[in-house]
């Protein structure tokens, strides 16, 4: 095998050599990872909206209007995204300061998220919406507690980033919030998916889709 | 041999009893504690399959085992080898041993997450085995936990066994996902210099793939485990119909048991392949190395894998074609389970055609990958008769469908993990096992197997259906099927308690095996180039391997040794040198 050939085949296809810097490989490899992550939840709420739609199409299933609070939790969300998105780039540029408080604004608004998502669950349990009722009733409990739970979970991963914002350097920092926000607007994505679905599939348009009309 | 430098790793060695043995984060000690546990579920499941045996064999002989019983015996069973055996071993022991030692990695990407992992899987275990302990004891709805009887009264366990079983699936899949993310990524991101896709051994290709599998078929029984949890614990109706149950109306109405059917096999079907691809892996590499040949068609055999994996999320409603389907897509469903058949050839074809000339040396795990090929072949075949609709439906809820997926995804797996553990326990532990307690273990195994299952087959076609707790008043059953299941007890009996050897074995050579040194195989993948046996602490010493070509270089014509190792550097001029090169070096 000649030289030129090794070295080819030796260089590709797996990342840098071992000695190049571990920090940058450590990232890599949590970066892949929540790519992967990603991937997993999304085969759960996908799977979770497929039987959604095939549940729909029982003769006991009676449409819900969506609490208006959902509307105040989408804007919130979408509010974090943007603000998680501003301190990626105010990392990028070097305004340490700034990126801090877009990151922590953005955790207090993913937590005012949870909590007008509980004021719509009491809103839905004042008009004696129950989980075990109205199998829609029942979904939207279901679906919303499990996107919460992924909210949850990404504050952990935000906590680790806020905590450590004093007194990592920059470029740790700036890596940090590039997952958060990555993860954040998948976060979103998956939310307005759930309340479309949650809010606006009907049974007719179901049966329609799936030919059971 | 060539090493990288890596000058980078500060990794100190764990001080300590507890954090060596017990709070891990070594790749190696977790997969020894994944196996363990894996391996001691798998007694229970075991011991629970004779108990069956004992009432199939001698109905009514013993008194304790009665109607609930034996379905709960039948749950417990078919659960823990599928879950907490097999997909347990292969991905939490297998994976963990090996990606790192395959592919030249000081350790998983995430140690932390690794050994979370673990103890993540105990507690499911745990859970599991503490329905046996609850009032009403485990479920007896059947391993596929079918709705709405699997929640009602009536059924064994309905009180908290199911309950049990669903939390502990639920904690699984929690553990799976943790390991899982690990092996992919380190996959990905942790080879060693040289190392390319294309290079990697077929077992860590194997392990790749199902793990792939696993992250993405677990949450369809996430889903529907927890959709079931909360029909039975909230009261919800997501699977559950309206119904009258002994009599009470119950307070379910319009939710779809075909829904949870889905949902099941969604999950269940690529379930068969993360239990098998790891199986692909290893037999290729047993072959390989035990047959001193490089593996017929290595490119080949990556991408039936990867085709494999890929058609068996498709193929899923193959599992209920008795629960009645649009025939269209009864004949969907039926036509993609039969082209799996086409990468599922090409793999054994490649097996054989390694083996065609090959210098083969009948070890014991040769002799366990050559005894799979076989089983696997002919559940294979059975596969084949199972995946046409016609031929299912007369015979779907007989003993030919136990027939057929025991020698499948039971036994075969099963083979494939003991002739990996008996190849990989030199490196594990230093030491060989006991040859003639391996090939007594080997013989009685293997044509156990066939004495236990083969005539499974026979009372299949004959009608006798499976799940039944007793066969009195079917008067076209015959007296002779009755005699045939005594055999099969005793055959069963016999080959489970020789399965104790086995266990009493690994034990045994750890202190008083064979020294094996370092390579006892002659292997030339890079696990068995370790500077230490067993590897120590970070695997490598100070220096990453460098490597240079694929794990098959075997019987090279003119060269010293009859294997090359994939981190020996090349020489200019030498007998490998000669060889035509490969597609992917020039590329």
């Amino acid at each position: 095998m000649n030289q030129a050939a090794i070295l080819k085949s030796a260089g590709g296809g797996y990342g840098k050599p071992a000695a190049d810097n571990p920090l940058e490989r450590r990232y890599a490899a949590i970066s892949v990872a929540l790519w992967l992550f990603m991937a997993v939840a999304s085969a759960l709420f996908l799977l979770f909206i497929a039987a959604y739609i095939m549940r729909m199409d029982a003769a006991d299933w009676s449409p819900l209007a969506m609490p208006w609070q959902l509307w105040l939790s989408s804007a919130i969300l979408v509010f974090a995204s943007v603000l998680l998105q501003l301190a990626v780039s105010a990392a990028g540029s070097h305004q340490i300061e700034r990126a801090r408080s877009l990151l922590l604004l953005a955790g207090a608004c993913s937590i005012t998220f949870l909590a007008a998502q509980l004021w719509g669950w009491q809103a839905l349990q004042a008009i004696h919406v129950t989980a075990s009722g109205n199998p829609a009733g029942s979904f939207f409990y279901l679906l919303t507690a499990m996107h919460a739970l992924h909210v949850a979970g990404g504050l952990v991963g935000w906590g680790m980033a806020a905590a450590g914002s004093w007194r990592q350097e920059q470029r740790r920092l700036a890596w940090r919030i590039r997952l958060c926000a990555r993860y954040w607007h998948f976060l979103l994505a998956v939310w307005l998916l759930l309340f479309a679905a949650l809010g606006w599939l009907t049974p007719d348009f179901v049966r329609m889709v799936c030919g059971t009309r | 041999m060539a090493y990288t430098d890596d000058s980078a790793h500060h990794d100190h060695l764990p001080q300590g009893f507890f954090r060596k043995y017990v709070w891990s984060q070594d790749h190696k000690v977790i997969a020894i504690q994944y196996a363990s546990v894996a391996i001691l579920a798998g007694l229970v499941g075991v011991g629970l399959s004779n108990l069956m045996r004992l009432q199939l064999g001698f109905p009514g002989k013993f008194a304790f085992i009665d109607a609930p019983h034996y379905y709960q015996f039948m749950t417990m069973h078919g659960m823990i080898m599928v879950i907490y055996l097999l997909t347990a071993l292969f991905l939490g022991g297998f994976g963990n041993y090996l990606i790192p030692l395959m592919v030249g990695a000081r350790d998983m990407v995430f140690p932390y997450l690794n050994m979370l992992s673990f103890w993540v899987y105990l507690v499911s275990v745990i859970v599991l085995m503490a329905s046996f302990f609850v009032p009403g004891g485990p479920t007896g709805a059947g391993w596929t936990l079918y709705p709405p009887q699997a929640i009602l009264p009536g059924t064994p366990g309905y009180e908290w066994g199911i309950i049990l079983m669903l939390v502990s699936l639920l904690i699984f899949i929690v553990a799976a996902t943790m390991g899982g993310l690990n092996y992919v990524t380190t996959v990905l991101q942790a080879r060693t210099e040289g190392m390319t896709l294309l290079r990697m051994p077929l077992t860590v290709w194997g392990i790749f793939v199902a793990t792939i599998l696993a992250l993405l078929a677990f949450p369809a029984l996430f889903v529907s485990g927890v959709m079931m949890l909360l029909d039975r614990t909230l009261g919800t109706s997501f699977f559950m119909p309206a119904l009258v149950s002994m009599g009470q109306v119950s307070n379910y109405k319009g939710g779809s048991p075909l829904l949870f059917q889905h949902l099941f096999w969604f999950f269940g079907h690529p379930e068969v392949y993360i239990v098998a691809l790891p199986a692909f892996g290893i037999v290729s590499d047993l072959i390989s190395v035990h047959a001193r040949k490089s593996i017929f068609g290595y490119r080949t055999m990556v991408w039936a894998i990867l085709a494999i994996g890929v058609l068996s999320v498709v193929v899923w409603a193959h599992h209920m074609f008795v629960s009645g389907m649009n025939p269209y897509f009864g004949f969907f469903f039926a036509t993609t389970t039969l082209i799996i058949a086409v990468p599922t050839a090409i793999k054994v074809y490649n097996w054989v055609l390694t083996l065609w000339n090959g210098d083969i040396h009948l070890s014991i795990p040769m002799l366990f990958a050559l005894a799979f090929v076989s089983t696997f072949l002919i559940g294979g075949l059975t596969g084949l008769f199972l995946g046409n609709v016609s031929v299912d439906i007369p015979l779907s809820n007989t003993y030919f469908v136990v027939a057929h997926f025991h020698m499948v995804m039971g036994v075969s797996p099963l083979l494939v993990i003991f002739g990996a553990i008996y190849h990989w326990y030199p490196k594990i532990t230093g030491r060989m096992l006991h040859d003639g307690l391996g090939k007594l273990h080997f013989w009685v195994t293997f044509l156990g197997t066939y004495a236990i299952f083969f005539p499974m087959h026979y009372l299949g076609i004959l009608g006798m259906p499976r799940r039944y707790y007793a066969f009195e008043g079917y008067k076209f059953i015959p007296d002779s099927a009755q005699t045939m299941n005594a055999f099969i007890t005793v055959i069963a009996l016999f080959v489970a308690t020789v399965q104790l050897t086995f266990i009493f074995n690994m034990v045994w050579s750890v202190f008083h095996g064979k020294r094996a040194g370092p390579n006892p195989w002659r292997a030339a993948s890079l696990e068995w180039q370790t500077p230490e046996t067993p590897p120590g602490h970070g695997n490598w010493g100070p220096h990453l391997p460098v490597v240079y070509r694929g794990a098959y270089t075997y019987s090279v014509p003119g060269a010293k040794e009859d294997f090359i190792a994939q981190n020996a550097p090349p020489v200019p001029g030498d007998a490998e040198s000669r060889l035509p090169r490969d597609k992917e070096a020039l590329a």
